[in-house]
């Protein structure tokens, strides 16, 4: 499979997430929201780019809790929990928005 | 959520006229050469594979008297046919175990019975052709190796047997499924089906120390690789991730530390769960269960501890002795393995832990047997201490618990509906159905006793209902880890009296 992003076309695997982590491109994220008629906010940003770091250091992507207490600290106490970020990635914050962010999905029992 | 309409629940559980192929399409991705390769199997569907198919049927019913006797002794009588979630949750009649399993029997049949390799037609048996395969790559992917059907069969015919060994034939011949190939490969390379690092465990494990530092006011520690302490505990990497499995997590330790007890968990065998079981893999099944030996041994532990887990404690009950055993290093007077609640229990019934029931009067609680631990274990000294032991640790931590039917729970529990290796985003179609009877049982309660929540002690059973709840209109919070509520009641120390 794959999406097409400023007439480039990028390899993505079955369930639409990067074969390649780095072909990650604002753009790139910005064309996956749209496929799921979502539009990419500021607070949006905020998770994807968090996410994004906390991958660059540690090579997964971060714990449920310890994104949410991420996001508290950066958008206030009130967007700190998962409801919030529910309501941001309706898919489930872990894998939407991780997909949105070019990381690889999480597995197991999650 | 994505757009998939759940069947709708009535007064009480039905059995729904048969809908022929309706399930048909459903069926988990394919792996991909390199992840097929990852685990050791062929990238893809071998040259000859319909005998290789053959043979390796042959070999494993040689090698198992008991899915010998399965693909034998079937009469029909038809008592498992209405016994399967997902028959229940589909209609379609190839769910019904038996039908599920004379998918594996008719081939069998034909080459290895003389009814079957003279007469075919006359006894259903048939040959190993491409249909037949994908037939058993859609529907043993429907079976989540509860052993419900198992549990009701009179000759005591296990479907999970049956569906393990068609996977391990599958993976033979190139034809494995992605999602549990994906989640071996990060366990033997990374130590955990989530591929979570070392120094990330590190790091999530401080901050759930300064999270209960912060609401308790007490130093509870969750210490990875510590030598030399006196348990080990092997949990599903899911309680480092999700919600509400870090509850329980959390809840684990606020327990170790009221009880003093020294305890560690281990980057090396950093996950309970072995798919090794799922995919009928006995090579990944000893590999899996290999790291936690390894582990206790460096570690120089006393006890190993399961966390909340179903087909972990399965393989760590069942399994553990015969396959990474003996076990004579570990101090012999305590249970090899234990089961957290076991543990718990055990010091609820000293009066060693002090509980303020009234932190969890939000809610009113039932309780999910997993099936792993309903039908394929045991808990403490007495029997139906599986049932007994779990809901003794929720009734300590609340006011309100009420069961659920008494033919939805202990050894007739229905499947959460995500076991087995189903539990990936392209069956949730399956899911969502599978887990209706469930579901059934649940607002059941809900309307009779105003029932809240459901509390459950396996990390499948957790990420399942969170995901499927809001399908049926329940909240996704709806579940519960058991050691979550225990967490909230839990008083540790003079702070929290």
């Amino acid at each position: 499979m794959s999406i097409t992003v400023a007439g480039k076309t990028i390899e993505t695997d079955e369930e639409g997430y990067l074969a390649n982590r780095t072909d990650w491109s604002e753009e790139v994220a910005k064309e996956m929201a749209k496929a799921d008629n979502c539009d990419l906010s500021q607070n949006h940003w905020e998770v994807l780019n968090f996410l994004r770091e906390y991958y660059d250091e540690y090579q997964i992507a971060p714990a449920v809790r310890v994104l949410t207490k991420a996001i508290g600290k950066k958008l206030g106490p009130d967007k700190g929990n998962s409801k919030y970020l529910y309501e941001l990635f309706p898919y489930g914050p872990a894998k939407q928005a991780c997909k949105y962010a070019g990381l690889p999905k999480p597995t197991g029992c999650v | 959520m994505a757009d998939i309409e759940a069947p709708v629940l009535g007064e009480y559980q039905i059995i729904p006229k048969i809908k022929l192929g309706t399930m048909a399409g459903s069926m988990p991705y394919i792996a991909k050469p390199d992840i097929q390769a990852g685990v050791g199997f062929p990238k893809e569907l071998v040259p000859d594979w319909e005998n290789v198919a053959v043979k390796k049927l042959g070999e494993m019913v040689s090698e198992s008297r008991a899915l010998q006797v399965f693909l034998d002794s079937c009469v029909k009588c038809g008592a498992c046919t209405d016994k399967c979630h997902y028959y229940l949750g589909t209609s379609d009649p190839k769910n019904m175990p038996v039908a599920r399993q004379d998918l594996l029997r008719s081939v069998y049949r034909r080459y290895y019975t003389f009814a079957g390799k003279h007469f075919p037609k006359l006894v259903g048996a048939r040959d190993m052709t491409k249909d037949v395969l994908d037939e058993w790559y859609n529907y043993f992917h429907q079976c989540s190796q509860c052993r419900r059907c198992s549990v009701f069969c009179p000759y005591g015919i296990d479907t999970a047997e049956i569906s393990m060994a068609a996977r391990e034939i599958m993976d033979t011949v190139g034809q494995g499924q992605k999602y549990c190939n994906e989640v071996l490969i990060k366990l033997h390379s990374i130590g955990n089906n989530l591929g979570l690092p070392g120094p990330a465990l590190a790091n999530t494990l401080e901050g759930l120390e300064e999270d209960v530092k912060d609401d308790t006011g007490v130093d509870v520690k969750y210490p990875v690789d510590v030598k030399g302490a006196e348990v080990l505990l092997v949990t599903p990497s899911a309680d480092f991730f999700a919600e509400p499995h870090v509850d329980g997590l959390i809840g684990y330790g606020k327990v170790f530390h009221a009880a003093g007890t020294s305890w560690t968990l281990s980057s090396h065998a950093s996950e309970a769960g072995n798919f090794g079981m799922f995919i009928g893999s006995n090579k990944d099944l000893h590999k899996v269960a290999r790291r936690i030996r390894e582990a206790a041994l460096e570690l120089g532990v006393k006890r190993i501890i399961v966390g909340e887990c179903g087909h972990a404690w399965r393989v760590a009950y069942s399994f553990w002795n015969s396959i990474i055993g003996p076990f004579d290093f570990l101090d012999q007077r305590y249970p090899i393995p234990q089961h957290i609640c076991e543990f718990t229990y055990d010091l609820i019934q000293r009066k060693a832990l002090k509980f303020d029931k009234s932190a969890n009067d939000d809610k009113v609680v039932t309780f999910h047997d997993s099936c792993n631990v309903a039908r394929a274990s045991r808990m403490g000294n007495m029997p139906g201490g599986q049932f007994i032991i779990p809901r003794a640790v929720v009734r300590a931590s609340v006011n309100k618990f009420f069961d659920m039917a008494p033919e939805t729970i202990y050894e007739s529990t229905y499947c959460c509906g995500g076991g087995g290796g189903l539990l990936t985003d392209e069956l949730l179609d399956l899911r969502i159905k599978g887990t209706a009877p469930r579901m059934q049982a649940f607002k059941e309660v809900v309307e009779e006793h105003g029932v809240t929540h459901i509390a459950a002690i396996c990390a499948i059973c957790k990420a399942q209902f969170t995901k499927v709840l809001p399908y049926y209109k329940f909240p996704m919070d709806t579940i519960q880890s058991v050691h979550g509520l225990v967490s909230k009641a839990i008083r540790l120390g003079a702070v929290n009296e």
